[in-house]
């Protein structure tokens, strides 16, 4: 086990990387910006997962598409493989698409209407298996339901509009299967399902992950799922990576303001009479047009200093792998006293 | 307790399809919303929670066929009190979202493409409050987007440049802007972070307690509905399986289905566990065993409950807790029904 150890954290093993990747969308024709993505780094690592977890509006979504070259990147790059990749459209986007599969958020925007079930499947079947027909084929599709845990012959004649929220996400989960991708970049994919079909998707992904060595981003606000599936997890508000680290210690140990206040409002189910102790719960998150220089948290952050508003704050490492945006964490002369 | 009945659903049955291809997806629904209350709706993808709210609204799109029951709304504003499903069009347009409004689980998708959301909160305030002048309405859109924390320059934003979370939240002040009597969530916070949705239910409570309007919300998520919910009612298979308090449901689930639902929760703190999950799938709609719905997945379930289905009635313990319903005949026994099994990594 300790060869994988070693292995994983080694540059070789990585399949799709962002670099300094910023995404700043010009608004109504004005000159005024919205600053969705600013600077991201991350790396995406055969067999592992990687949760990106964080406030609605954070740039999420905008980094998946970024990753699937939905969006060109204002600044900063997409590599795969340590490849540069900039694909527009055509043949070369979509031999990109064979590699990189995307599972769009909204199961009810990504599924054609006029196309069943049947035929969606057949269609990402067909990219890496050409001919595929016949006996095969219906083995292929039935294969594919059944890891989703839908009953093949009640659901392959089907129609989008007559499958319901969770039922339309296990088909796009299984589309994006089908086309034996090397990495999946899954944005709440299971968002629509309850715990006990939940389990059983993501324990599919993670058989995958190991037996296909995929690589996989999974995006997620159900934190106790980046914590018992995902390797590494990513915190974002505002545009900006705030806090990484391993899994069990981002969600153990949370060392930035906002992830502690991501954490400490997940429902307990252990305890759930509680009310949970939410500090700074209340404020709003920062305009993302032109924003203010300084941490974008610091107007809703219960430890913020002067320094805060007027200096962005670099990463700084915590502990192992663990690294946060807080000048809390900024080496002794930095900042004054370190939390805990 | 809570206030007079809001809504009361009776006998409620919905098909999809047509003569032999039809499939019921609601049997006999019966369920009660009371004045302020707020009860959460629970239960496995497919089991038929949208088709309620849907049918409940008369939005049932076809091949939607409701083929029984009734639905009475009775306002606690005036003394209106109609059958939804016998109204006709005309008043049915005249009185949606005022006296019921409702926010679709696609709710990320319905916005309109073409207009900025300022605009298309303006038109939904203007169609029914004429009398407001195109100030007063844009500033109203402008409370609305800051009650579900969207900064005010987004008014002029298209849905496209929204995120998912942002749009949902959209639909949410949407659903609030006439300050509708009883308001159905279908699935409202999927794309939100905790911290977001915790605002925004808080919101919720403070208007449910400034104006007393009554909530249905419906989510796959059991522990959100047991911190949010007065009441609770579990759905299996197109039923109505346990509908008791939300403390009753978190204290002593007393279906076995409700008792797999509120255990399979992989804990965020504390020591790793195996996780637990209900084993087996759902059943087809098409072809639904004889006896109780549940039987092929139950761990307690007796040669009685394959060959007979249980009713939805009063608990062996009515004296201790009188408005609590069960449907499932070993409802008294002790143990815990669900083993850990479902074991993830
Ligand atoms: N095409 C676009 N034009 C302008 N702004 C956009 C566009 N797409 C996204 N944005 C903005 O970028 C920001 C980040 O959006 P994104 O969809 O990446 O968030 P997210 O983290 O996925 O949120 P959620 O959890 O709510 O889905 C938001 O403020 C959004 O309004
Ligand atoms: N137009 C239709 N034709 C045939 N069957 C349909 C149609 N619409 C829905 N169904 C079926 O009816 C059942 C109930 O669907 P519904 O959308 O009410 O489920 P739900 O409880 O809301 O599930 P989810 O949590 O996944 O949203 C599902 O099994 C679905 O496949
Ligand atoms: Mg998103
Ligand atoms: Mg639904």
């Amino acid at each position: 086990m300790a060869t994988t150890e070693l292995a994983s954290s080694d540059q070789s093993d990585v399949v799709l990387a962002a670099h300094a990747l910023s995404k700043h969308f010009r608004l109504h024709r004005g000159r005024r910006r919205l600053h969705a993505v600013d600077g991201v780094d991350l790396a995406l690592r055969r067999g592992r997962v990687v949760a990106l977890v964080g406030e609605s509006g954070s740039g999420k979504s905008t980094v998946a598409r970024l990753l699937a070259q939905l969006h060109p990147a204002t600044s900063g790059e997409v590599r795969l493989h340590g490849r540069p990749v900039k694909v527009r459209a055509g043949r070369r986007f979509r031999a990109y698409a064979r590699r990189v599969q995307l599972i769009l958020q909204d199961p009810f925007a990504s599924l054609n209407p006029i196309h069943t079930v049947r035929y969606v499947l057949t269609r990402s079947l067909k990219i890496h298996h050409p001919g595929i027909k016949g006996e095969a084929l219906e083995q292929g599709l039935t294969d594919l339901l059944t890891k989703v845990h839908l009953q093949p012959d009640r659901f392959l004649d089907k129609f989008p509009h007559e499958l319901s929220g969770g039922q339309r996400q296990r088909v796009s989960i299984a589309r994006a299967l089908g086309a034996t991708p090397e990495v999946l970049l899954a944005d709440e994919p299971v968002s629509m399902l309850d715990v006990s079909i939940r389990l059983g998707v993501l324990n599919l992904l993670s058989e995958l992950k190991n037996d296909m060595n995929l690589a996989i981003l999974y995006i997620t606000h159900d934190i106790a799922s980046a914590r018992y599936f995902s390797d590494e997890t990513i915190v974002m508000y505002a545009g900006q990576v705030v806090e990484r680290g391993d899994s069990e210690t981002v969600t153990q140990r949370p060392a930035h303001p906002y992830t502690r206040l991501l954490i400490a409002s997940a429902p307990d189910p252990d305890n759930l009479a509680a009310a949970p102790e939410t500090n700074g719960a209340k404020g709003e998150p920062p305009s993302l047009i032109d924003p203010p220089p300084g941490c974008r948290f610091q107007p809703r952050c219960p430890r913020a200093t002067a320094r805060c508003a007027t200096e962005s704050p670099p990463s700084f490492p915590v502990s192992g792998t663990q690294e946060a945006a807080c000048w809390l964490f900024a080496p002794a002369g930095g900042n004054e006293e370190v939390p805990r | 307790m809570t206030g007079e009945p809001v809504l009361e659903i009776r006998n409620l049955s919905v098909e999809y399809g047509y003569d032999a291809d039809a499939v019921r997806v609601l049997r006999d629904v019966n369920l009660t919303l009371h004045a302020g209350e707020v009860l959460g709706l629970a239960g496995e993808s497919g089991c038929g929670k949208s088709t309620l709210a849907y049918a409940a609204t008369r939005l049932l799109p076809p091949p939607g066929i409701i083929t029984g029951g009734e639905v009475v709304f009775t306002s606690t504003r005036d003394d209106r009190r109609y059958d939804l499903l016998t109204a006709t069009d005309d008043e049915l347009r005249a009185t949606r979202w005022e006296d019921t409004a409702i926010v679709f689980q696609g709710a990320m998708n319905s916005l309109n493409p073409v207009y900025r959301i300022g605009r298309q909160l303006t038109d939904a305030i203007s169609a029914h409050r004429p009398e407001q002048s195109a100030r007063q309405r844009r500033d109203r859109a402008a409370e609305l987007l800051d009650m579900v924390g969207i900064p005010a320059d987004r008014l002029r934003s298209y849905p496209h440049q929204l995120s998912g979370g942002m749009r949902q939240r959209v639909m949410i002040a949407m659903a609030l802007a006439l300050e509708p009597q009883l308001v159905i969530m279908d699935e409202p916070t999927t794309a939100l972070d905790v911290v977001m949705q915790r605002q925004i239910l808080q919101q919720l409570a403070d208007l449910r307690t400034r104006l007393g309007f009554s909530v249905v919300f419906i989510t796959h998520d059991v522990s959100l509905l047991i911190e949010l919910a007065d009441r609770i009612a579990v759905m299996y298979a197109g039923e109505i399986v346990e509908d008791a308090t939300a403390s009753q449901m978190y204290r002593t689930p007393r279906h076995p289905y409700t008792d797999g639902l509120l255990h399979s929760f992989p804990p965020l703190h504390g020591p790793r566990q195996e996780l637990g999950g209900i084993p087996g799938a759902p059943p087809d709609l098409m072809s639904l065993p004889r006896g109780c719905t549940f039987a092929p997945r139950c761990r307690v379930a007796l040669d009685r409950c394959r060959d007979e289905r249980p009713a939805l009635t009063a608990t062996a313990f009515a004296d201790r807790e009188p408005h609590r319903r069960v449907a499932c005949f070993q409802h008294e026994r002790e143990a815990a029904a669900i083993p850990p099994s479902l074991t993830v990594m």
